[in-house]
């Protein structure tokens, strides 16, 4: 795995890559029904929406996205596995099947990428994707308590540590920590990844991106994204950056601000803007295009997809968009001591 | 975004058990929220990390540690700094980590059990993403002298480079101990330090140096002035040699030019171990420094220098809240009671205020200013009181206040409240929309020795009497005080004073609410003054009575002489008709729309607006305020405090008699107004709203806007940091901003959405001087004075209720609004309407009015009270 991360490392040196865009714009184009969900098999709960969980009982639905992101000229793919997570999956009664869902992901990722690239000679990449689970480390859900916690630090780990294990043991390059509302729970997930790398006796390269829930720039655990990279560094994360949130367009001075001090690759995956009255997502392929074109134009960025609302059109538009435009250039370390609260606070050297 | 970079850093160490004896206390009395107050103060008084430390032998470290962390975690204003994790147990630190989610830094790790738990120490650390403090501490023990220091933080530098640990990340600690004992293997203690950290600091490129300063001057406790001439020494020698961190009360540190310069040097003897005998000199100089109260000379103001009483007195007259935590510690610790501080120099300091106050040379924003500083200095008394349990802390008299069930606006409550406080009584304060059960049983509870009620519209009157007619049933005798803008001494005389048997008294605004509770508490003035304000209220009614009512039309009179408005001039239909919600309009839009006259009114400050700020009597004061107020109004803008949120709608309607039937998805909703009978003179007709609108078809409009939403976050900072000047500064500022926005949007309406005025092009003067066609008119108010019409009105605008409802805007019971920073009303269109007030109906417009909004006499008799004889 550790040579993918050098591969990856030497292919940004010459030019910008591409990831994928969004699972659940995808599935909704198959209109599924409950039965097409369930694919023939029986549950004892309603499985509408576990687009998880589609890997298992629709896996040609999983293959067939895969393949239209691939046409669209993405490098990476990440895998259908947001919430292929104890905690969340627990909502459709599947938890039992997590590790089940995440091998079978894994294996028809790294299959549609590496049937591409036997055709092409091109390489791809697949990134284990690890969602913030639906519970967070660092607020009480309860206003009248605010010393109260859901989960613990421990038990949150051992989760991640369930699906990661799953996800490499079906092949996946990467792991992808993404959509990070809370940072604790992504030092938690970074603990899992470094204690199953430990077993398994190899770095497991990490890929690291916030989200933005606030116009203030802020994920709900109250970090700005250098407070995020100061809490995060020790990971040495072979991409870190910024996904979801809002449009392009906003998450630009966000990811300006990373890109001036993160010493590893950025990666950017935003929405198709901000979602209309509806709950949609109505920015076309061009308007998405336009809008990375300045993170571009700026030299921000060394790898961009796409998140929630984004189709193959949305990346073959990137694809084109970053076609001969020079990469984002690595600056140096950070060498002082660069702690955080919700802040980042740097001491003098 | 701050991203600060700091060059040395202050550490607070308030928060650690074993540095802060409070703070230990809070912990072990599972006080976590006063625990956590003491961060947030830290955090506030510059500290730029926080230690954290619970190791102590009552206490469960492990427990203590997780909860305290995540109790801070939730409280922004703390949690922007970075924490410092501080244990001798790694277990205990390690739990601690868990619930971090910043980059934190553990405080401590060693080489004392062997470099193999070191490194997996650090390794773990690292994996958590912290930097750690690395004790000068190995298998042999700690260091002390120069050579070891230097020793042991090389080794473990070498260890943890090699191991992948970032050198930026290393913070040593080589051990500051405590040096002037009188042994002389001490005596080069501080020296040693500060040579051992300029070495380190070379040998070991990246680190830093961080140490706990008060183990030095341990041979002076009790003595703060040594101590903190000791510690501001010892940091201008050891900081330029590397130490660029240290665990320090940032508030207990002398500025080294302003050093007794006999002290300093002694100091700087010990320090640098410069003499044979400067152990003594400095011992023998310190006795001439203990007790001697040199607070902070920094400010180097000559108040500073006086006695502790006269700078209590002086904060108090001049609202500075900064030393008085401080001073009132050392009135404390010179008083044989804590209560004696507040009954000795706190309250002579009020009472200047209140005869400043009193005698009209003292204006409310600063009584409220001063009552900060008082508040600070009780709820620093106040566990030393409760510690005591001493019966005897009772002031002048204890009042329970509340604004009465079904309203929700407090600012002249508070402000009342305050005062009061400032002079001496206990309040018992049940905030807004308070039930009389609850009132009266606070007042049972709390042997309260009278009630004050204060509402702002106009049904809260009715509740008053409500509570007037409880407290007789429940064969109460202390006083009711009445307060509130729609209160007045008329309707108590009329309406309350009746209801109750024992003393009522009308307070017309807070500057004679001390005299009043005062007198009512008083042994020789109460018996008169009770007696001679029943005697003023008998007269009162008596008057009333004599002077009949002015005569009132026939409702059907009244009607043949409505207002009659020409049709031709009506304005078209709007360019924009239907529902338009606005859920975050620009606050420094708003700003420039605010009228500012109101705001100083709030405060009791009588003028027009800018010409108050020069006026002779208040201009200080309002110049103050003014200041203040803009001051924080730039802070709601630039940080986003509130949130404005507004809605308009414009809908076909019809006139159809006194009613306006409005229509909306198809279907008539039937506005019934209310109309004028007073006997006018000829010529003069008797107004009504529905006069304004065509019975051939015509349009109308509504709004409601909130600039509420946000600001509770705001207020429970200031309540917890007790400061109610900022409190009501906040509230009262709201309250313009959401005039400001009715103002706005009706602009926006003229302008754009009906468009009839699109060329208006009017300064803010003229806008407050109304020098526009058209009106908006509120439910409640003189020409719609009907304040049942809200919900009607809100269903119009989209209907829901909370944060759903029309501008996120809540009604209660008695159609009050809540947020309370919140407008609501009708537009009318006409050039020709104009604001009018009702005043007095007769029971035949009440009888029709009842049937026209098809519901009982009763009802309609509660709704229009105000307007009936």
């Amino acid at each position: 795995m550790t040579d993918k991360a050098d591969q990856l490392r030497t292919l940004a040196t010459e030019r910008i890559l591409i990831k994928d865009g969004a699972y659940g714009t995808q599935v909704q184009e198959f209109k599924l029904d409950e039965a097409g969900f369930r694919g023939g098999r029986a549950f004892m709960r309603d499985q509408k929406g576990n687009n998880d969980l589609l890997n298992l009982t629709r896996p040609e639905i999983t293959s067939d996205i895969c393949n239209r992101f691939v046409e669209a000229g993405a490098d990476i793919l990440a895998t259908n596995t947001f919430n292929a997570n104890r905690i969340s999956q627990s909502d459709y009664g599947t938890e039992d099947m997590t590790a089940e869902i995440n091998l079978a992901a894994a294996k028809l990722t790294r299959e549609a990428a590496d049937t591409a690239s036997a055709k092409d000679g091109k390489p791809r990449f697949v990134a284990g994707a690890i969602g913030p689970t639906n519970k967070t480390l660092s607020l009480s859900p309860d206003v009248n308590d605010p010393g109260f916690r859901e989960v613990d630090f421990d038990g949150v780990k051992q989760i991640y540590v369930e699906q990661i294990a799953a996800l490499v043991d079906g092949g996946v390059d990467f792991i992808l920590i993404e959509t990070v509302f809370d940072t604790l729970n992504a030092k938690s997930a970074i603990m899992a990844a470094l204690e199953e790398g430990e077993r398994r006796g190899r770095v497991l390269p990490l890929m690291l991106s916030m989200t933005i829930t606030d116009m203030a720039g802020r994920n709900l655990s109250g970090h700005s994204i250098e407070a995020f990279w100061a809490a995060v560094r020790h990971a040495k994360p072979l991409t870190v950056g910024l996904n979801c949130s809002f449009g392009a367009d906003r998450l630009r001075p966000h990811m300006a601000a990373l890109s001036a001090i993160a010493d590893t690759l950025v990666m950017g995956y935003p929405n198709a803007g901000l979602p209309n009255e509806l709950g949609e997502y109505d920015e076309c392929a061009d308007k998405t295009r336009e809008k990375v074109g300045k993170w571009v134009e700026q030299g921000l960025v060394n790898i961009v997809g796409g998140c929630c609302g984004t189709t193959p059109d949305h990346i073959a538009a990137l694809a084109d968009l970053v076609n001969g435009k020079p990469p984002r250039a690595i600056p140096d370390p950070i060498d002082r001591t660069f702690l955080a609260g919700i802040e980042p606070m740097t001491l003098a050297a | 975004m701050t991203d600060g970079t700091a060059n040395f850093v202050n550490i607070g160490e308030r928060t650690n058990v074993t540095g802060s004896a409070r703070f230990k206390k809070l912990i072990l009395n599972d006080e976590y929220e006063a625990a956590v107050e003491v961060a947030r103060q830290q955090v506030e008084n510059g500290a730029q990390i926080i230690d954290i430390n619970m190791d102590e032998g009552l206490l469960d470290a492990h427990y203590a540690m997780t909860t305290f962390l995540k109790l801070i975690a939730a409280e922004p204003d703390i949690a922007r700094v970075p924490f410092m994790i501080d244990s001798s147990k790694w277990s205990v630190i390690e739990a601690g980590l868990k619930c971090v989610s910043g980059k934190p830094i553990v405080n401590s790790i060693s080489m004392k059990e062997g470099e193999e738990e070191f490194l997996a120490h650090a390794k773990m650390c690292r994996d958590y993403g912290a930097a750690v403090v690395v004790m000068a501490f190995d298998e042999t023990g700690q260091a002390d002298t120069k050579d070891r220091k230097v020793e042991i933080c090389q080794r473990a530098y070498k260890l943890l480079t090699e191991n992948g640990f970032p050198p930026e990340d290393i913070i040593f600690d080589p051990n500051i101990f405590a040096v002037a004992t009188g042994i002389d293997e001490h005596r080069r203690y501080a020296l040693d330090f500060i040579e051992a950290a300029r070495e380190i600091r070379d040998t070991c490129p990246g680190v830093h140096i961080s140490g706990g300063l008060s183990n030095l001057s341990f041979s002076f406790r009790g003595n703060e002035p040594v101590r903190r001439a000791m510690h501001s020494v010892f940091l201008y020698h050891a900081i330029p040699a590397g130490l660029d961190m240290a665990i320090v009360n940032a508030g207990q540190l002398d500025i080294y030019d302003q050093i007794d310069s006999k002290l300093r040097e002694a100091c700087e003897d010990v320090i640098l171990d410069r003499r044979d005998d400067a152990t003594e000199r400095l011992i023998e100089l310190a006795e001439s420094f203990r007790g001697k109260s040199a607070k902070d000379e920094k400010a180097a103001e000559e108040w500073r220098d006086w006695d502790v009483s006269k700078r209590l007195e002086y904060a108090l007259v001049k609202g500075i809240d900064a030393h008085v935590v401080d001073d009132t510690e050392l009135a404390r610790q010179d008083a044989d009671k804590p209560i004696h501080v507040i009954e000795g120099p706190l309250m002579d300091g009020m009472n200047v205020v209140g005869d400043l106050f009193g005698s009209g040379k003292m204006f409310l924003p600063q009584v409220v200013k001063s009552a900060r500083v008082m508040k600070k200095a009780v709820a620093h008394l106040l566990p030393f009181i409760e510690e005591e349990k001493d019966e005897s802390a009772k002031g002048k008299g204890t009042i329970v206040m509340a604004t009465v069930k079904g309203d929700v606006h407090d600012i002249g409550k508070n402000i009342v409240g305050v005062v009061l406080q400032c002079n001496g009584f206990e309040i018992v304060d049940l905030g807004v929309m308070a039930p009389w059960s609850d009132i009266l049983e606070a007042a049972n509870e709390n042997g309260a020795d009278m009630i004050g009620l204060s509402g702002l519209i106009t049904p809260s009157l009715d509740e008053m009497v409500t509570v007037a007619e409880e407290m007789e049933r429940a064969e109460l005798t202390m006083p009711l005080l009445i307060g509130g803008a729609t209160t007045s001494k008329v309707h108590t005389a009329l309406r309350i004073e009746p209801a109750y048997k024992g003393p009522v008294i009308h307070v017309l605004d807070a500057s004679r609410a001390v005299g009043v509770a005062s007198t009512l508490v008083s042994q020789t003035q109460r018996e008169a003054f009770v007696e001679q304000t029943a005697h003023d209220y008998e007269n009162i009614r008596i008057g009333r009575a004599d002077k009949g009512h002015k005569p009132l039309s026939s409702l059907e009179e009244a009607r043949a002489n409505g207002f009659d408005a020409d049709m031709a001039l009506k304005p078209p239909a709007p360019a924009k008709p239907g529902l338009h919600v606005y859920d975050d309009w620009p606050l420094d839009d708003l700003r420039e729309h605010i009228d500012w006259t109101p705001f100083f009114r709030a405060w009791e400050l009588a003028g027009i607006y800018p010409a108050i700020l020069e006026d002779d009597v208040v201009g200080e004061s309002a110049r103050d305020l003014f200041k203040d107020g803009q001051a924080m109004l730039d802070r709601i803008v630039e940080e986003k405090w509130l949130q404005p949120r507004g809605v308009a709608g414009l809908w076909p309607c019809r006139r159809d008699g006194d009613d306006i039937l409005v229509e909306i998805d198809g279907s008539e909703q039937r506005l019934p107004m209310l109309r004028q009978q007073i006997d006018k003179r000829a010529g003069r007709p008797n107004m009504c709203l529905a006069d304004f609108i065509d019975p051939a078809g015509d349009w109308i409009g509504g709004f409601a806007v909130c600039a509420g939403h946000g600001i509770d976050e705001h207020l429970a900072r200031f309540k917890a940091d007790t400061d109610d000047y900022s409190d009501i500064l906040l509230k009262a500022l709201a309250d313009r901003l959401a005039e400001a926005f009715a103002e706005r949007m009706h602009k926006h309406v003229r302008t754009d959405l009906w468009g009839y005025a699109a060329d208006e092009t009017l300064s803010n003067a003229e806008l407050i001087r109304e020098q526009y066609d058209g009106i908006r008119p509120a439910p409640g108010y003189p020409a719609c004075p009907d304040h049942s019409l809200k919900p009607i009105l809100f269903d119009l605008l989209g209907g829901g209720s909370g944060h759903n409802g029309p501008a996120g805007i809540e009604l209660t019971e008695n159609f009050a609004m809540f947020p309370t920073a919140a407008v609501s009303g009708f537009y009318f269109g006409h050039p020709q309407s104009s604001y009018f007030g009702v005043a007095r109906i007769g029971q035949d417009q009440l009888e029709d009015y009842a049937v026209r909004r098809d519901v009982d006499l009763e009802t309609a008799t509660r709704w229009l009270r105000p307007n009936l004889d």
